[in-house]
Protein backbone atom coordinates (compact mmCIF):
# COMPACT_ATOMS: atom_id res chain seq x y z
CA UNK A 1 0.00 0.00 0.00
CA UNK A 2 1.12 3.60 -0.57
CA UNK A 3 2.14 5.17 1.95
CA UNK A 4 3.03 9.14 1.84
CA UNK A 5 4.26 11.70 4.39
CA UNK A 6 2.32 14.65 4.37
CA UNK A 7 4.54 17.64 4.69
CA UNK A 8 2.32 19.78 6.23
CA UNK A 9 1.48 17.63 9.50
CA UNK A 10 4.18 15.56 9.21
CA UNK A 11 1.78 11.96 9.26
CA UNK A 12 3.10 9.39 7.62
CA UNK A 13 -0.60 8.28 5.65
CA UNK A 14 -1.77 5.93 3.45
CA UNK A 15 -3.67 5.52 0.61
CA UNK A 16 -7.21 5.44 2.58
CA UNK A 17 -6.49 9.05 3.98
CA UNK A 18 -5.10 10.49 0.60
CA UNK A 19 -6.95 11.17 -2.36
CA UNK A 20 -5.00 11.46 -5.85
CA UNK A 21 -5.26 14.97 -7.62
CA UNK A 22 -2.86 13.74 -10.74
CA UNK A 23 -0.24 15.51 -12.97
CA UNK A 24 1.95 18.65 -10.71
CA UNK A 25 2.84 21.62 -11.99
CA UNK A 26 0.76 22.07 -14.64
CA UNK A 27 0.96 25.09 -16.67
CA UNK A 28 -2.25 27.53 -16.06
CA UNK A 29 -3.42 29.07 -19.27
CA UNK A 30 -5.50 31.69 -19.25
CA UNK A 31 -6.86 35.23 -21.43
CA UNK A 32 -4.48 35.47 -24.04
CA UNK A 33 -3.71 31.74 -25.01
CA UNK A 34 -4.12 30.20 -28.04
CA UNK A 35 -6.00 26.83 -28.79
CA UNK A 36 -3.24 24.56 -28.42
CA UNK A 37 -2.33 26.39 -25.34
CA UNK A 38 -5.29 25.47 -23.76
CA UNK A 39 -5.53 21.68 -24.79
CA UNK A 40 -2.68 20.96 -23.98
CA UNK A 41 -3.65 22.65 -20.29
CA UNK A 42 -6.41 21.08 -20.03
CA UNK A 43 -6.11 17.67 -21.66
CA UNK A 44 -2.54 16.27 -22.40
CA UNK A 45 -0.93 14.63 -18.97
CA UNK A 46 2.12 13.85 -18.43
CA UNK A 47 2.31 9.71 -18.02
CA UNK A 48 5.95 8.62 -17.65
CA UNK A 49 6.87 5.46 -17.46
CA UNK A 50 9.69 6.32 -14.34
CA UNK A 51 9.88 9.65 -12.21
CA UNK A 52 6.74 10.97 -12.38
CA UNK A 53 5.80 14.45 -9.88
CA UNK A 54 1.94 14.46 -8.53
CA UNK A 55 -0.46 16.56 -6.59
CA UNK A 56 -2.41 14.69 -3.49
CA UNK A 57 -4.44 15.62 -0.79
CA UNK A 58 -4.24 14.85 2.88
CA UNK A 59 -7.89 14.52 2.64
CA UNK A 60 -9.11 12.89 5.55
CA UNK A 61 -6.53 14.81 7.96
CA UNK A 62 -4.73 18.49 7.57
CA UNK A 63 -6.83 18.66 4.48
CA UNK A 64 -4.31 20.31 2.45
CA UNK A 65 -2.58 19.47 -1.26
CA UNK A 66 1.01 18.74 -1.77
CA UNK A 67 3.24 17.11 -4.21
CA UNK A 68 4.85 13.87 -4.47
CA UNK A 69 7.63 12.64 -6.54
CA UNK A 70 7.19 9.18 -7.53
CA UNK A 71 8.37 6.01 -9.56
CA UNK A 72 5.32 4.70 -11.68
CA UNK A 73 7.33 1.74 -12.44
CA UNK A 74 8.34 0.49 -8.67
CA UNK A 75 6.18 2.80 -7.04
CA UNK A 76 9.24 4.02 -5.19
CA UNK A 77 8.28 7.05 -3.48
CA UNK A 78 11.15 9.86 -3.25
CA UNK A 79 9.65 12.52 -0.94
CA UNK A 80 6.96 14.77 -0.70
CA UNK A 81 6.68 18.73 -0.83
CA UNK A 82 4.42 21.53 -0.36
CA UNK A 83 2.45 22.33 -3.33
CA UNK A 84 3.07 26.68 -2.84
CA UNK A 85 6.05 25.80 -5.70
CA UNK A 86 7.37 25.88 -9.44
CA UNK A 87 9.53 23.18 -9.46
CA UNK A 88 10.35 20.43 -6.85
CA UNK A 89 12.66 21.55 -4.14
CA UNK A 90 16.30 20.65 -4.62
CA UNK A 91 16.17 17.60 -1.56
CA UNK A 92 13.71 15.80 -3.70
CA UNK A 93 15.13 16.20 -6.83
CA UNK A 94 18.64 14.95 -5.40
CA UNK A 95 16.63 12.05 -3.99
CA UNK A 96 15.60 11.30 -7.25
CA UNK A 97 18.73 11.77 -9.27
CA UNK A 98 20.78 9.67 -6.74
CA UNK A 99 18.68 6.70 -7.47
CA UNK A 100 18.14 7.46 -11.45
CA UNK A 101 20.74 10.09 -12.52
CA UNK A 102 19.71 10.73 -16.02
CA UNK A 103 16.45 12.29 -14.25
CA UNK A 104 16.19 16.14 -15.14
CA UNK A 105 13.23 18.09 -13.93
CA UNK A 106 13.63 20.08 -17.06
CA UNK A 107 13.25 16.74 -19.02
CA UNK A 108 10.32 15.65 -17.20
CA UNK A 109 7.34 15.38 -19.73
CA UNK A 110 5.07 17.71 -17.42
CA UNK A 111 7.88 20.50 -17.38
CA UNK A 112 8.40 19.92 -21.64
CA UNK B 1 -3.09 -24.04 -41.95
CA UNK B 2 -5.67 -27.24 -41.16
CA UNK B 3 -9.33 -26.11 -39.78
CA UNK B 4 -10.49 -27.26 -36.99
CA UNK B 5 -13.50 -29.60 -37.00
CA UNK B 6 -14.93 -32.71 -35.88
CA UNK B 7 -13.75 -34.45 -38.42
CA UNK B 8 -10.04 -33.02 -37.25
CA UNK B 9 -10.57 -34.22 -34.20
CA UNK B 10 -11.82 -37.73 -34.62
CA UNK B 11 -9.29 -37.93 -37.33
CA UNK B 12 -6.44 -37.02 -34.58
CA UNK B 13 -7.56 -39.20 -31.67
CA UNK B 14 -6.65 -42.14 -34.34
CA UNK B 15 -3.07 -40.90 -34.65
CA UNK B 16 -2.47 -40.14 -31.41
CA UNK B 17 -3.00 -36.42 -31.89
CA UNK B 18 0.60 -36.49 -33.14
CA UNK B 19 -0.98 -33.92 -36.42
CA UNK B 20 -1.82 -31.21 -34.98
CA UNK B 21 0.38 -27.91 -36.31
CA UNK B 22 1.43 -24.68 -34.68
CA UNK B 23 -1.64 -21.96 -34.16
CA UNK B 24 0.66 -19.42 -35.65
CA UNK B 25 4.20 -18.83 -36.93
CA UNK B 26 6.99 -17.56 -35.17
CA UNK B 27 9.35 -16.04 -37.77
CA UNK B 28 12.39 -13.80 -37.71
CA UNK B 29 11.23 -10.24 -38.58
CA UNK B 30 12.11 -9.20 -42.40
CA UNK B 31 13.61 -5.73 -43.37
CA UNK B 32 10.35 -4.25 -44.49
CA UNK B 33 6.14 -4.34 -44.13
CA UNK B 34 3.48 -2.40 -45.22
CA UNK B 35 2.24 -2.02 -42.33
CA UNK B 36 3.64 -2.48 -38.64
CA UNK B 37 1.17 -3.02 -35.91
CA UNK B 38 2.74 -2.30 -32.44
CA UNK B 39 1.56 -4.61 -29.70
CA UNK B 40 -0.16 -8.17 -30.19
CA UNK B 41 -3.18 -7.77 -28.06
CA UNK B 42 -7.08 -8.20 -29.46
CA UNK B 43 -6.65 -4.89 -30.49
CA UNK B 44 -3.54 -5.21 -32.73
CA UNK B 45 -4.12 -8.65 -34.18
CA UNK B 46 -8.00 -7.48 -34.58
CA UNK B 47 -6.72 -4.48 -37.00
CA UNK B 48 -3.95 -6.69 -38.50
CA UNK B 49 -6.77 -9.44 -39.32
CA UNK B 50 -9.34 -7.16 -40.64
CA UNK B 51 -6.37 -5.26 -43.16
CA UNK B 52 -6.36 -8.57 -44.42
CA UNK B 53 -9.87 -9.73 -44.94
CA UNK B 54 -11.11 -6.42 -45.27
CA UNK B 55 -8.32 -4.84 -46.97
CA UNK B 56 -6.20 -7.36 -49.20
CA UNK B 57 -3.22 -6.13 -47.28
CA UNK B 58 -1.03 -8.58 -45.70
CA UNK B 59 2.53 -7.45 -45.67
CA UNK B 60 1.76 -7.48 -42.25
CA UNK B 61 4.00 -7.70 -39.10
CA UNK B 62 2.27 -7.15 -35.50
CA UNK B 63 5.20 -6.35 -32.88
CA UNK B 64 5.09 -7.07 -29.19
CA UNK B 65 7.21 -6.90 -26.51
CA UNK B 66 5.82 -9.86 -24.41
CA UNK B 67 3.54 -12.55 -25.62
CA UNK B 68 0.37 -12.77 -27.63
CA UNK B 69 -2.61 -11.98 -25.60
CA UNK B 70 -0.37 -11.35 -22.40
CA UNK B 71 -1.63 -7.83 -21.27
CA UNK B 72 -5.09 -6.41 -21.08
CA UNK B 73 -6.29 -8.97 -23.43
CA UNK B 74 -5.47 -11.75 -20.88
CA UNK B 75 -5.90 -9.48 -17.60
CA UNK B 76 -10.15 -8.30 -18.09
CA UNK B 77 -13.55 -10.07 -17.08
CA UNK B 78 -14.39 -10.99 -20.43
CA UNK B 79 -17.70 -8.56 -20.46
CA UNK B 80 -19.40 -7.78 -24.25
CA UNK B 81 -21.89 -5.42 -24.11
CA UNK B 82 -23.23 -2.55 -26.32
CA UNK B 83 -25.54 -0.28 -24.23
CA UNK B 84 -23.55 3.10 -24.64
CA UNK B 85 -24.95 6.30 -24.43
CA UNK B 86 -23.69 8.64 -27.30
CA UNK B 87 -24.15 7.48 -31.11
CA UNK B 88 -20.25 6.76 -32.06
CA UNK B 89 -19.65 5.03 -29.11
CA UNK B 90 -23.15 2.59 -29.74
CA UNK B 91 -21.78 2.19 -33.35
CA UNK B 92 -18.37 0.88 -32.75
CA UNK B 93 -19.45 -1.17 -29.97
CA UNK B 94 -22.65 -2.56 -31.47
CA UNK B 95 -20.67 -3.04 -34.52
CA UNK B 96 -17.88 -5.37 -31.84
CA UNK B 97 -21.11 -6.81 -30.53
CA UNK B 98 -22.28 -7.93 -33.79
CA UNK B 99 -18.76 -9.60 -34.85
CA UNK B 100 -18.18 -11.22 -32.11
CA UNK B 101 -21.72 -13.59 -32.71
CA UNK B 102 -20.12 -14.42 -36.08
CA UNK B 103 -16.66 -14.88 -34.77
CA UNK B 104 -16.06 -18.43 -34.07
CA UNK B 105 -17.14 -19.43 -37.65
CA UNK B 106 -15.27 -16.69 -38.97
CA UNK B 107 -12.01 -17.34 -37.86
CA UNK B 108 -12.81 -21.21 -37.07
CA UNK B 109 -11.51 -20.71 -33.45
CA UNK B 110 -14.13 -21.01 -30.91
CA UNK B 111 -14.00 -17.88 -28.61
CA UNK B 112 -16.89 -19.59 -26.83
CA UNK B 113 -19.33 -16.35 -27.54
CA UNK B 114 -22.10 -16.59 -24.43
CA UNK B 115 -24.84 -14.21 -25.16
CA UNK B 116 -26.02 -14.68 -21.76
CA UNK B 117 -27.20 -10.99 -20.98
CA UNK B 118 -25.57 -8.03 -19.38
CA UNK B 119 -27.52 -6.90 -16.73
CA UNK B 120 -26.52 -2.80 -15.17
CA UNK B 121 -27.79 -2.21 -11.63
CA UNK B 122 -29.41 0.83 -10.72
CA UNK B 123 -29.16 1.28 -7.21
CA UNK B 124 -29.72 5.35 -6.64
CA UNK B 125 -32.15 7.18 -8.35
CA UNK B 126 -29.70 9.06 -10.39
CA UNK B 127 -28.98 5.88 -11.55
CA UNK B 128 -32.35 4.94 -12.58
CA UNK B 129 -32.90 8.03 -14.54
CA UNK B 130 -29.71 7.98 -16.25
CA UNK B 131 -30.24 4.16 -17.25
CA UNK B 132 -33.34 5.19 -18.20
CA UNK B 133 -32.09 7.76 -20.62
CA UNK B 134 -29.40 5.59 -22.27
CA UNK B 135 -32.45 2.68 -23.01
CA UNK B 136 -33.88 5.84 -24.38
CA UNK B 137 -30.74 6.23 -26.38
CA UNK B 138 -30.51 3.08 -27.56
CA UNK B 139 -33.81 2.34 -28.62
CA UNK B 140 -33.01 4.96 -31.08
CA UNK B 141 -29.42 3.65 -32.34
CA UNK B 142 -30.90 0.54 -32.90
CA UNK B 143 -29.42 -1.46 -29.88
CA UNK B 144 -32.06 -3.52 -27.76
CA UNK B 145 -31.94 -2.82 -24.40
CA UNK B 146 -34.42 -2.51 -22.19
CA UNK B 147 -34.46 -1.37 -18.24
CA UNK B 148 -36.74 -3.71 -16.11
CA UNK B 149 -37.80 -3.12 -12.51
CA UNK B 150 -36.54 -4.87 -9.48
CA UNK B 151 -39.07 -8.01 -10.00
CA UNK B 152 -37.67 -8.60 -13.25
CA UNK B 153 -33.73 -8.43 -11.95
CA UNK B 154 -34.87 -10.60 -8.99
CA UNK B 155 -36.14 -13.03 -11.73
CA UNK B 156 -33.20 -12.88 -13.68
CA UNK B 157 -30.46 -13.20 -11.05
CA UNK B 158 -32.11 -14.96 -7.61
CA UNK B 159 -29.26 -14.81 -5.84
CA UNK B 160 -29.35 -10.98 -5.43
CA UNK B 161 -30.39 -8.65 -2.60
CA UNK B 162 -32.09 -6.44 -4.21
CA UNK B 163 -33.40 -4.76 -0.74
CA UNK B 164 -31.01 -2.97 0.64
CA UNK B 165 -30.56 -1.54 2.93
CA UNK B 166 -27.81 0.16 1.79
CA UNK B 167 -27.59 -0.64 -1.54
CA UNK B 168 -31.37 -1.27 -2.59
CA UNK B 169 -32.09 -2.15 -6.49
CA UNK B 170 -34.38 -0.16 -8.01
CA UNK B 171 -33.79 -1.89 -11.28
CA UNK B 172 -31.26 -2.52 -14.51
CA UNK B 173 -30.18 -1.48 -17.67
CA UNK B 174 -30.80 -5.28 -19.84
CA UNK B 175 -28.69 -6.04 -22.89
CA UNK B 176 -29.72 -9.78 -23.53
CA UNK B 177 -27.78 -10.03 -26.33
CA UNK B 178 -24.44 -8.82 -24.29
CA UNK B 179 -22.18 -11.45 -22.48
CA UNK B 180 -18.75 -12.94 -22.16
CA UNK B 181 -16.08 -14.88 -24.36
CA UNK B 182 -13.17 -16.69 -23.92
CA UNK B 183 -10.74 -13.72 -23.79
CA UNK B 184 -7.07 -15.82 -24.56
CA UNK B 185 -9.10 -17.30 -28.03
CA UNK B 186 -9.93 -14.08 -29.07
CA UNK B 187 -6.30 -13.11 -29.09
CA UNK B 188 -5.75 -16.28 -30.44
CA UNK B 189 -8.44 -17.26 -33.20
CA UNK B 190 -6.97 -13.69 -34.62
CA UNK B 191 -3.39 -14.64 -34.79
CA UNK B 192 -3.89 -17.65 -36.28
CA UNK B 193 -6.09 -16.59 -38.75
CA UNK B 194 -3.65 -13.51 -39.15
CA UNK B 195 -0.25 -15.91 -39.40
CA UNK B 196 -2.65 -18.14 -41.98
CA UNK B 197 -2.84 -15.17 -44.30
CA UNK B 198 0.60 -14.81 -44.15
CA UNK B 199 1.59 -12.11 -41.68
CA UNK B 200 4.37 -11.97 -39.04
CA UNK B 201 3.73 -12.21 -35.54
CA UNK B 202 7.01 -11.44 -33.86
CA UNK B 203 7.10 -11.55 -30.07
CA UNK B 204 9.55 -10.68 -27.25
CA UNK B 205 10.36 -7.87 -29.42
CA UNK B 206 10.26 -4.69 -27.97
CA UNK B 207 10.02 -1.48 -29.71
CA UNK B 208 13.09 0.74 -28.45
CA UNK B 209 12.65 3.77 -31.00
CA UNK B 210 10.10 5.04 -33.97
CA UNK B 211 12.45 5.94 -36.83
CA UNK B 212 11.27 9.52 -38.27
CA UNK B 213 11.97 11.26 -41.51
CA UNK B 214 10.51 14.47 -42.84
CA UNK B 215 7.72 14.44 -40.43
CA UNK B 216 6.83 10.52 -41.88
CA UNK B 217 7.31 7.49 -40.47
CA UNK B 218 10.18 5.26 -42.03
CA UNK B 219 10.72 2.50 -39.33
CA UNK B 220 10.97 0.99 -35.62
CA UNK B 221 14.27 0.52 -33.99
CA UNK B 222 13.34 -3.12 -31.80
CA UNK B 223 15.56 -5.92 -29.89
CA UNK B 224 15.17 -7.93 -32.96
CA UNK B 225 17.00 -5.11 -35.26
CA UNK B 226 15.36 -2.37 -37.52
CA UNK B 227 12.88 -2.78 -39.11
CA UNK B 228 11.32 -0.57 -42.17
CA UNK B 229 7.50 0.45 -42.74
CA UNK B 230 5.36 2.38 -44.68
CA UNK B 231 2.51 2.48 -42.32
CA UNK B 232 2.92 2.32 -38.48
CA UNK B 233 -0.24 1.69 -35.97
CA UNK B 234 0.42 1.90 -31.96
CA UNK B 235 -2.16 -0.09 -30.40
CA UNK B 236 -0.18 -0.63 -26.95
CA UNK B 237 -3.11 -0.23 -24.74
CA UNK B 238 -1.43 0.97 -21.63
CA UNK B 239 2.14 1.93 -23.01
CA UNK B 240 -0.04 4.50 -25.14
CA UNK B 241 1.83 6.97 -23.40
CA UNK B 242 5.59 5.85 -23.55
CA UNK B 243 5.16 4.28 -27.26
CA UNK B 244 3.68 8.02 -28.39
CA UNK B 245 6.87 9.81 -26.67
CA UNK B 246 8.96 7.90 -29.07
CA UNK B 247 7.37 8.90 -32.01
CA UNK B 248 7.63 12.06 -30.33
CA UNK B 249 3.69 13.10 -29.61
CA UNK B 250 2.06 13.58 -26.30
CA UNK B 251 -1.22 11.81 -25.56
CA UNK B 252 -4.27 13.14 -23.28
CA UNK B 253 -4.03 10.03 -21.07
CA UNK B 254 -3.03 8.60 -17.62
CA UNK B 255 -1.84 4.62 -17.28
CA UNK B 256 -3.99 3.41 -14.36
CA UNK B 257 -3.97 0.23 -12.33
CA UNK B 258 -7.49 -2.00 -12.33
CA UNK B 259 -7.95 -5.12 -10.62
CA UNK B 260 -9.91 -8.12 -11.00
CA UNK B 261 -10.17 -11.19 -8.94
CA UNK B 262 -11.60 -14.90 -8.86
CA UNK B 263 -13.22 -17.25 -6.57
CA UNK B 264 -12.87 -20.45 -6.03
CA UNK B 265 -15.22 -22.86 -8.42
CA UNK B 266 -18.82 -23.17 -6.94
CA UNK B 267 -21.81 -24.69 -8.76
CA UNK B 268 -23.85 -22.75 -11.64
CA UNK B 269 -25.39 -19.63 -9.46
CA UNK B 270 -25.76 -16.90 -11.82
CA UNK B 271 -26.15 -17.04 -16.03
CA UNK B 272 -26.20 -13.64 -16.20
CA UNK B 273 -23.35 -10.69 -15.71
CA UNK B 274 -24.48 -8.16 -13.42
CA UNK B 275 -22.27 -4.82 -13.34
CA UNK B 276 -23.04 -2.22 -9.74
CA UNK B 277 -21.58 0.64 -10.45
CA UNK B 278 -22.10 2.35 -7.46
CA UNK B 279 -20.56 -0.11 -5.63
CA UNK B 280 -17.75 -0.33 -8.40
CA UNK B 281 -17.99 -4.24 -8.91
CA UNK B 282 -19.06 -5.95 -11.76
CA UNK B 283 -19.49 -9.90 -11.57
CA UNK B 284 -20.10 -13.35 -13.87
CA UNK B 285 -19.39 -17.17 -13.22
CA UNK B 286 -17.06 -18.64 -15.55
CA UNK B 287 -17.66 -21.81 -17.26
CA UNK B 288 -15.41 -23.53 -14.79
CA UNK B 289 -17.33 -21.74 -11.74
CA UNK B 290 -15.22 -19.18 -10.64
CA UNK B 291 -17.24 -16.12 -10.29
CA UNK B 292 -14.87 -13.62 -11.74
CA UNK B 293 -15.06 -9.98 -9.89
CA UNK B 294 -13.67 -6.87 -11.83
CA UNK B 295 -12.92 -3.88 -9.36
CA UNK B 296 -12.64 -0.41 -9.69
CA UNK B 297 -9.01 1.40 -10.60
CA UNK B 298 -6.45 3.37 -8.37
CA UNK B 299 -6.62 6.58 -7.86
CA UNK B 300 -2.87 7.63 -9.40
CA UNK B 301 -0.44 6.50 -12.50
CA UNK B 302 0.88 3.55 -12.26
CA UNK B 303 2.49 0.87 -14.73
CA UNK B 304 3.18 -2.34 -12.72
CA UNK B 305 0.35 -4.05 -13.80
CA UNK B 306 -0.67 -4.58 -9.74
CA UNK B 307 -3.18 -2.42 -7.96
CA UNK B 308 -3.69 -1.27 -4.52
CA UNK B 309 -5.39 -3.83 -1.54
CA UNK B 310 -7.95 -1.42 -0.92
CA UNK B 311 -10.09 -1.37 -4.22
CA UNK B 312 -10.07 -4.98 -4.01
CA UNK B 313 -11.35 -4.47 -0.42
CA UNK B 314 -13.69 -2.09 -1.28
CA UNK B 315 -15.45 -4.18 -4.29
CA UNK B 316 -15.90 -7.68 -2.26
CA UNK B 317 -17.26 -5.34 0.39
CA UNK B 318 -20.08 -4.16 -1.50
CA UNK B 319 -20.66 -7.11 -3.92
CA UNK B 320 -21.55 -9.20 -0.57
CA UNK B 321 -24.18 -6.35 0.28
CA UNK B 322 -25.76 -7.27 -3.03
CA UNK B 323 -24.84 -10.97 -2.88
CA UNK B 324 -24.84 -12.33 0.61
CA UNK B 325 -24.16 -15.73 -0.73
CA UNK B 326 -20.73 -14.54 -1.28
CA UNK B 327 -19.79 -13.95 1.94
CA UNK B 328 -17.81 -17.89 2.49
CA UNK B 329 -15.82 -17.61 -1.00
CA UNK B 330 -12.65 -18.01 -0.71
CA UNK B 331 -11.05 -16.02 -3.16
CA UNK B 332 -8.07 -17.71 -5.25
CA UNK B 333 -6.10 -14.71 -7.18
CA UNK B 334 -6.01 -11.25 -8.14
CA UNK B 335 -4.23 -9.44 -10.96
CA UNK B 336 -4.04 -6.08 -12.20
CA UNK B 337 -4.27 -4.40 -15.72
CA UNK B 338 -2.56 -1.16 -16.80
CA UNK B 339 -5.48 0.95 -18.96
CA UNK B 340 -5.51 4.07 -20.69
CA UNK B 341 -7.87 6.23 -19.73
CA UNK B 342 -8.69 9.69 -21.30
CA UNK B 343 -10.82 12.60 -20.09
CA UNK B 344 -13.99 11.72 -21.56
CA UNK B 345 -13.64 8.06 -21.54
CA UNK B 346 -14.06 7.50 -25.10
CA UNK B 347 -11.26 5.84 -27.08
CA UNK B 348 -8.31 7.54 -29.37
CA UNK B 349 -8.58 5.63 -33.28
CA UNK B 350 -6.57 8.12 -35.10
CA UNK B 351 -3.69 9.69 -37.58
CA UNK B 352 -1.44 11.37 -35.27
CA UNK B 353 0.51 14.54 -35.87
CA UNK B 354 3.51 11.95 -37.22
CA UNK B 355 2.70 11.19 -40.86
CA UNK B 356 1.53 8.03 -41.72
CA UNK B 357 1.18 6.71 -38.07
CA UNK B 358 -2.17 5.89 -36.55
CA UNK B 359 -2.70 5.48 -33.25
CA UNK B 360 -5.54 2.93 -31.54
CA UNK B 361 -5.94 3.53 -27.66
CA UNK B 362 -7.78 5.10 -24.65
CA UNK B 363 -9.92 2.16 -24.23
CA UNK B 364 -9.50 2.06 -20.80
CA UNK B 365 -11.62 0.02 -18.64
CA UNK B 366 -13.47 -1.69 -20.97
CA UNK B 367 -11.65 -2.34 -24.12
CA UNK B 368 -12.21 -6.58 -24.41
CA UNK B 369 -16.05 -5.59 -26.10
CA UNK B 370 -14.81 -3.60 -28.80
CA UNK B 371 -12.12 -6.05 -29.97
CA UNK B 372 -13.38 -6.53 -33.46
CA UNK B 373 -15.11 -3.45 -33.49
CA UNK B 374 -12.26 -1.60 -33.18
CA UNK B 375 -9.63 -3.80 -35.66
CA UNK B 376 -12.56 -2.88 -38.13
CA UNK B 377 -12.46 0.46 -37.83
CA UNK B 378 -8.82 0.87 -37.44
CA UNK B 379 -8.51 -1.69 -40.26
CA UNK B 380 -10.38 1.00 -42.73
CA UNK B 381 -8.66 3.94 -41.17
CA UNK B 382 -5.28 2.27 -42.01
CA UNK B 383 -6.14 1.49 -45.47
CA UNK B 384 -8.14 4.06 -46.96
CA UNK B 385 -7.11 7.01 -44.41
CA UNK B 386 -10.70 7.27 -43.12
CA UNK B 387 -13.70 5.27 -41.49
CA UNK B 388 -17.00 6.01 -40.58
CA UNK B 389 -16.56 4.40 -37.62
CA UNK B 390 -13.58 6.18 -36.31
CA UNK B 391 -14.56 9.98 -37.87
CA UNK B 392 -15.95 11.09 -34.44
CA UNK B 393 -12.49 9.40 -32.17
CA UNK B 394 -9.99 11.45 -33.87
CA UNK B 395 -7.07 13.05 -31.28
CA UNK B 396 -8.41 16.50 -32.84
CA UNK B 397 -11.62 16.20 -30.59
CA UNK B 398 -10.05 17.54 -27.58
CA UNK B 399 -8.45 20.78 -28.81
CA UNK B 400 -12.05 20.83 -30.90
CA UNK B 401 -14.11 20.10 -27.54
CA UNK B 402 -16.25 17.89 -29.15
CA UNK B 403 -15.81 14.90 -26.68
CA UNK B 404 -17.63 11.93 -26.67
CA UNK B 405 -18.89 11.87 -22.95
CA UNK B 406 -18.92 8.20 -21.41
CA UNK B 407 -18.13 8.62 -18.37
CA UNK B 408 -21.96 7.85 -17.52
CA UNK B 409 -22.17 4.22 -19.63
CA UNK B 410 -18.42 3.62 -18.46
CA UNK B 411 -18.39 4.73 -14.80
CA UNK B 412 -16.01 2.19 -13.39
CA UNK B 413 -17.21 -0.86 -14.46
CA UNK B 414 -16.77 -2.11 -18.36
Amino acid sequence: MLILECPYCGVKAEETELHGGGQAHIKRETVGSDDDAFEHYLFTRANPRGVHLERWRHANGCGKWFHAARDTTTLEVFGTYPAQTFEPPKDIIDAITAKRPDWSFKNWQGAT
Amino acid sequence: MKRYSAFAIAREAARFHSGWERAWRSPTPKKKYKVIIIGAGGHGLATAYYLGKNHGITDVAVIEKGWLGGGNTGRNTTIIRSNYLQDPSAAIYEKARSLYETMSQDLNYNVMFSPRGVLMLAQTHHEVRGYQRTAYANALQGVKTEFIGPQKVKEICPIMNVDGPRYPVLGGLFQARGGTARHDAVAWGYARACSDMGMDIIQQCEVTAVRREGGEVKGVSTTKGEIDCDKLCIVVAGNSGHVAELAGFRLPIESVALQALVSEPIKPCMDIVVMANTVHGYMSQSDKGEMVIGGGTDGYNNYTQRGSFQHIEETVRALIETFPMLSRLKMLRQWGGIVDVTGDRSPILSKTPLGNCFINCGWGTGGFKAIPGSGWAMAELVAKGHSPLTAEFGLDRFKEGRFIDESVAAGVAH
